[in-house]
């Protein structure tokens, strides 16, 4: 079922996001659509890899792994191409790499850490709080570690359990210094992630891994950079605005369909980048529909559900017609056997679609 | 090779009997059962041990028939379960993420035969055997293996989240390095509690680079901990060779300060040796690193074939020369305690008592929806959920 979903996500997304290319983007993205070749978000990922260490040749790419392929084959190729000094494997310390990535970028590289799955992240935690986010600010613009990106798969997977299902992305939310962004699809993934390589913050740019293979649609062959910190209306509604990022976003749209059948308009948007936001375009969106539904896969106590929720409140007071509706993850460690139950699925949300239309 | 020495070259007297007894009543036909003999009787472990910082242990071990037979019942059961757990998880039944132990019996093994329940255990997410060995019932591994409520961890753990509390059994974790420190922590209790009694802390290759292996050391020397540090190298820790990741891959070395000792971790006399041994340092003297020379013939896990980063010259030249329970068949055999048919008939009962196992765990109910929200924290003394999906939290107070 979820497959099915995803792929139609995957193939639909192709459709809006050339929509709106050929609508409104000014000119980053140059597509012949028909001319462009069908990836994963595997392999849009790859491709992300190949032209950035191709393109400056003071990138690097290393992690777990990473010059075999890694255990996504994301970075497949890349040792071959650009030898064994630029995409390397690192041993099994995440505290370590990430340190080392601050180290490396400080002196001006390109330094593209992944972690293997973000349920590790937390090793580094405290290099990517204390040392990575503060550089900048501590000494006074002298020493910055704006190289680094540190990639990691996030999010559930079906039966992936404790360890290789969460979506840490709120903790990193609350720190000022770096930046955070999560893509919806391949042509996404490719396009955010050169940007957040050459982007001069560090950024921890989490992959729906769910989709590295499920999602298939059209990515331009060229070097392109999608705008960080820019939301996007991905469908356009009327009566609700829903907002959310990643994989999740498949989901919403599959709850908007089905609104749509019952005569709700629903409007659907990705916010790519969570910190910092574009608020811009959510406020914009609920001062037009009066709602506000936020959906993602971590627990909703602290998500950034509730960030969302919080600002939106304070902006669009007056014009909101119902409380935020947030649907989320349960408050409960990532579960091996109840994932259904845990997870924000298309029914809970569609309930809370119409229970905030029909406030 | 070491077989022949073993039964042949040892000075010890005591070999002799058991030996003279089993040759004088040789002729096939009378020949006494299968070994529950528990007169001792000496075995020359396969290589020597190799020691940093301490004097390594006699390489000649004591053990009986008895014990031997155990150790191979025990090893083909725990052989055979995982070969199933390997096909449960192609059928879909076992979800999540599963890491087989076939090849490393000989460590769960040995260890146990060394030490007693109140000594503890901590491993890491390749955990089924060391639960066997500790104790637990193959309903428990399967349950749990299949996420039911029969399984050890209620079925709400899965494969990497084996316990078994009352056999000192602290689990199965995820996180790779994790558990070390955890490890400490239980030997700085039991140093305190004064009960002589010591923590096994186990760990991979691949973990032996983590930071905290090294912050554990520490605390565990500096304090002078009844903590047993066992890096299970086996040589990947995923795809990746030891070499590559490792600047010495001499494990029992990287303690610095800290005693180690090299053990052929295939033998499961020699671990039994090693761990009586570093049991006996730690009640003296604190920490000790074991490394246990060992090999994984599976895939790191159900999603890697094994075969991309090592040859299968190498995974069939160690089954050939190295297997654990080749080498005690061989022992017993040799030593005249058991014959080809008694073995083959072991293995045989235990391929019914795993069948039976999975037949009786798939008869265990799924746990009931409402565990999702229990043991996150304290009942009554945390959060509960409620209403429709139960995604309203509110505290609650007892
Ligand atoms: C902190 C952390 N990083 C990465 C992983 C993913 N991972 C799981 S096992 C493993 C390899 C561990 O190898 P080793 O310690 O040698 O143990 P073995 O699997 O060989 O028993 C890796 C990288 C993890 N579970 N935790
Ligand atoms: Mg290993």
């Amino acid at each position: 079922m979820a497959t099915t979903s995803t792929q139609r996500f995957g193939r639909r997304l192709a459709s809006s996001v050339s929509r709106r290319r050929l609508s409104s983007s000014a000119g980053e993205i140059a597509v012949q659509r028909s001319q462009n070749p069908s990836l994963n978000l595997c392999s849009a990922i790859n491709q992300a890899l190949h032209i950035a260490l191709d393109t400056d040749p003071r990138s690097y790419v290393f992690g777990e792994d990473v010059s075999f392929g890694g255990v996504f084959r994301c970075t497949v190729g890349l040792a071959d191409r650009f030898g064994k000094s630029r995409v390397f494997n690192t041993p099994l310390c995440e505290q370590g790499i990430v340190g080392f990535g601050i180290g490396l970028a400080a002196m001006g590289n390109r330094a593209i850490a992944e972690i293997q799955f973000a349920d590790y992240i937390y090793p580094a935690f405290d290099q990517i709080v204390n040392e990575a986010a503060k550089f900048r600010y501590r000494s006074g613009n002298q020493f910055n570690c704006g190289g680094l990106t540190i990639r990691a798969p996030y999010g559930a997977v079906g039966h992936g359990g404790h360890y290789h299902s969460q979506s840490p992305e709120a903790f990193f939310c609350h720190v000022p210094g770096i930046k955070v962004v999560i893509p919806r699809s391949p042509s996404q993934a490719k396009g955010l992630l050169i940007s957040c390589i050459r982007d001069p913050n560090p950024i921890v740019f989490f992959e729906p891994k769910w989709l590295y293979r499920l999602a298939v649609e059209e990515v331009p062959e060229h070097d392109y950079m999608l705008p960080l910190s820019e939301a996007e209306v991905i469908r356009e509604g009327t009566d609700i605005t829903l907002v959310g990022w990643g994989a999740q976003l498949s989901i919403m749209e599959e709850a908007c369909l089905d609104a749509e059948n019952d005569g709700i308009s629903c409007e659907l948007i990705d916010l790519k980048t969570l910190i910092p936001w574009d608020k811009e375009t959510v406020e914009a969106s609920v001062r037009k529909t009066g709602r506000l539904l936020i959906s993602h896969e971590a627990p909703v106590t602290g998500g950034f559900g509730a960030e969302i929720s919080a600002s939106i409140v304070e902006r669009c007071f007056l014009r909101l017609e119902a409380p935020v509706a947030r649907i989320c993850g349960l408050d409960t460690p990532f579960p091996l056997v109840f994932e259904p139950f845990y997870l924000p699925t298309k029914n809970k949300i569609l309930d809370a679609i119409k229970s905030t239309v029909n406030y | 090779m070491a077989l022949s020495r073993a039964a042949s070259s040892t000075p010890h007297a005591n070999l002799l009997k058991p030996l003279a007894a089993a040759i004088s009543s040789s002729s096939s036909f009378f020949r006494r059962s299968i070994s529950t003999d528990t007169t001792p009787i000496t075995v020359e472990t396969s290589v020597p041990f190799t020691a940093h910082r301490c004097e390594a242990p006699s390489r000649t071990v004591e053990t009986t028939g008895q014990e031997l037979v155990g150790f191979f019942r025990l090893m083909a059961l725990m052989r055979r379960a995982e070969i199933a757990a390997d096909s449960l998880y192609k059928a879909k039944l076992i979800r999540g993420f599963c890491h087989l132990y076939d090849g490393q019996e000989a460590v769960a093994i040995g260890m146990e035969a060394a030490i007693t329940k109140k000594d503890c255990i901590i491993t890491a997410y390749r955990d089924h055997c060391t639960f066997l060995g500790r104790g637990g019932t193959l309903l428990e591994v399967f349950s749990e293996l299949m996420g039911r409520q029969a399984g050890c961890s209620k079925g709400k753990g899965g494969s990497m989240h084996f316990y078994r509390k009352e056999a000192g059994f602290y689990g199965g974790h995820g996180i790779v390095g994790a558990q070390i420190p955890l490890g400490v922590g239980l030997a700085f209790a039991q140093k305190y509690n004064k009960d002589e009694s010591v923590s096994f802390a186990l760990y991979g290759d691949g973990a032996a680079n983590q930071g905290q292996l090294f912050e554990a050391l520490n605390m565990a020397a500096l304090w002078d901990l009844p903590a047993i540090l066992v890096c299970e190298n086996n040589h990947y820790g995923m795809g990746t060779a030891e070499w590559r990741a490792a600047k010495s891959p001499s494990y029992y070395k990287r303690g610095d300060y800290v005693p180690g000792l090299k053990v052929d971790g295939m033998d499961a006399l020699a671990v039994k040796q090693a761990c009586k041994f570093a049991k006996e340092h730690a009640l003296k003297n604190g920490p000790i690193i074991l490394e246990m020379d060992t090999y994984r013939y599976h895939g790191h896990s159900m999603s890697d074939p094994g075969s991309t980063y090592r040859t299968r010259d190498e995974i069939s030249g160690v089954r050939q020369e190295r297997d654990p329970i080749e080498r005690i068949r061989k022992l017993l055999l040799s030593l005249d305690l058991a014959t080809e048919k008694e073995l083959k008939d072991i293995e045989k009962e235990v391929r019914k008592e795993v069948d039976e196992a999975i037949a009786q765990a798939k008869e265990s109910p799924m746990p009931d929806p409402s565990e999702l929200f229990t043991n996150v924290y304290v009942k009554g003394y945390g959060v509960e959920s409620f209403g429709p999906d139960r995604k309203e939290v509110r505290a609650v107070l007892p």
